[in-house]
């Protein structure tokens, strides 16, 4: 079966320091992916590689069959199939709960008003919120926040969510709640690539886990096979720091 | 020592309006300074350096010269150049607006830099175009926080207009140096002006603290 996504010898470098070298990775539909390792092997630069918010200096990601490295590919259409939930949320402060959710349908899909609402408010029963539709985000905590910024991302109807480490800024009771979340989006097939420290989570929820290392896809494969027997030196070093 | 206030009194017409004018001239100059200075502004954040330059000089040129010196160069230079000869009332607009607009333009380059990069990526990421997020997300932001850098370069302009008096525009200070040069007398004329840019300013000042409570 052809990849969703086809990540296609990657390299990525800011200036003279190589982040990604030769990176090359097929994600498929329903498939959740995740990636783990330590800080600064470019977990996160891979993420935004894949929605251009980083731009990668050779090789090629092909989504659908379409080349975001092309010159004729909208990079804007693209991005409307893929979410992209950060780690410090990112939600605009500025509008309520229920704006944010609805300004990208309304803005970006054309969606009327009234449809944008009632989705943002099934999206807002979905992550159990629909009482704060009428707050500000500055009202909310770092658990309800990563909730909304999973529901306005699903707004758009997106076909692949990115998740870069949606818990990491949380206080650790506040975890379990964005992780119920994203597993009851796994269960529906969403097709996920989830960069997290959250091992627990990987095990559970995981059908492929990426270990990376200074710029490298150092092992992958399932969970247990992962986790439980680890081929390389490195994963088996990460893992026994981790675990 | 006697205080004329007849003197005051006979001359309050015409400073009333010098002081139209020099309001007028404020107001327009920071509206075309802004709109301008919000150009000037996205140049110099423009990716490309050779890009950014001329817009780099423009700003270090208006803020590292004297307005003095700006207000003479539009009078005999820039408007003849342009008009054929010298003209008050367009040298009071040009040179008060381009002064400005290079104080806006970082203004509006501080205010929108400020804002979290983060907010532009969950914008375009969203598959916002980079107009849309500028406009949707980032902007509300950020005039937010340029209000009150605003209204003190609204404040510095109302005052520097007393410049214009240089030239012979029909201000605030142009009419108190004309009282001074008929009745030969120090306090009154110049007391007089320093009291209308107070109460201009401070005005200015309140209703500002007014707005940004608002906003
Ligand atoms: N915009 C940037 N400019 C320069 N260097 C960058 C930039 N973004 C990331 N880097 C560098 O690239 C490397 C990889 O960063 P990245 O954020 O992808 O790592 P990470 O695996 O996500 O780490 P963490 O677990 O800490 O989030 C780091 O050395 C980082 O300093
Ligand atoms: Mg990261």
């Amino acid at each position: 079966m052809e990849p969703m996504i086809s990540v296609r010898h990657l390299h990525k470098s800011f200036g003279t320091h190589k982040v990604l070298t030769d990176i090359s990775v097929d994600i498929h539909i329903r498939e959740v992916v995740v990636v783990i390792g330590p800080s600064g092997s470019g977990k996160s630069t891979f993420l935004r590689c894949l929605n251009l918010l980083e731009q990668p200096q050779e090789g090629d990601i092909i989504i659908e069959g379409t080349s975001l490295m092309a010159k004729t590919t909208r990079i804007n259409d693209i991005r409307t199939e893929l979410g992209m939930v950060f780690q410090q949320f990112n939600l605009f402060p500025h509008k309520k709960v229920i704006e944010n959710i609805m300004l990208a349908p309304v803005r970006v899909r054309k969606w009327p008003v009234g449809q944008a609402r009632q989705k943002a408010l099934e999206l807002l029963d979905k992550v159990g919120l629909r009482e704060k539709a009428d707050v500000y985000p500055a009202s909310l905590s770092g658990g309800q926040a990563q909730r909304v910024a999973i529901a306005r991302a699903l707004a758009m109807e997106p076909k692949i969510m990115l998740f870069d480490e949606p818990t990491s800024a949380l206080d650790p009771e506040m975890v379990g709640e964005v992780l119920a979340v994203m597993k009851d989006l796994a269960r529906e097939g969403m097709t996920m690539v989830v960069v997290t420290h959250e091992m627990g989570f990987a095990r559970e929820v995981g059908d492929r886990v990426l270990f990376m290392e200074q710029g490298v896809v150092v092992e992958e494969g399932d969970p247990e096979q992962l986790f439980g027997h680890p081929a390389h030196e490195r994963t088996q070093a990460f893992l026994s720091k981790v675990l | 020592m006697d205080f004329r206030f007849d003197i005051i009194a006979h001359y309050i017409p015409v400073l009333l309006r010098g002081t139209a004018f020099t309001i007028g001239v404020s107001i327009v100059s920071i509206i075309l300074g802004s709109v301008l200075g919000l150009g000037i502004g996205f140049g110099k954040m423009a990716p490309k350096a050779y890009f950014r330059w001329p817009f780099h000089c423009y700003i270090n040129f208006f803020r590292g010269t004297p307005l003095y010196v700006q207000i003479l160069i539009v009078h005999f230079g820039v408007i003849p150049a342009f008009y054929g000869s010298t003209n008050v009332l367009m040298t009071s607009f040009v040179a008060l607006s381009l002064n400005s607009a290079a104080y806006s333009a970082e203004i509006f380059r501080a205010g929108i830099q400020s804002i979290d990069p983060g907010q532009r990526e969950a914008a375009v990421s969203l598959g916002m175009t980079q107009f849309q997020a500028m406009r949707f997300i980032i902007l509300p932001q950020a005039v937010k926080r340029m209000v009150p850098a605003f209204g003190n370069e609204f404040i510095v302009l109302v005052k520097d207009s007393s410049l214009l008096a240089l030239i012979a525009a029909p201000e605030i200070m142009y009419w108190s140096n004309t009282m001074k040069g008929q009745y030969l007398r120090i306090w009154e004329p110049y007391l007089t002006a320093a009291l209308i840019y107070f109460i201009l300013t401070y005005s200015l000042s309140k209703l500002l603290n007014y707005i940004e409570r608002k906003v």
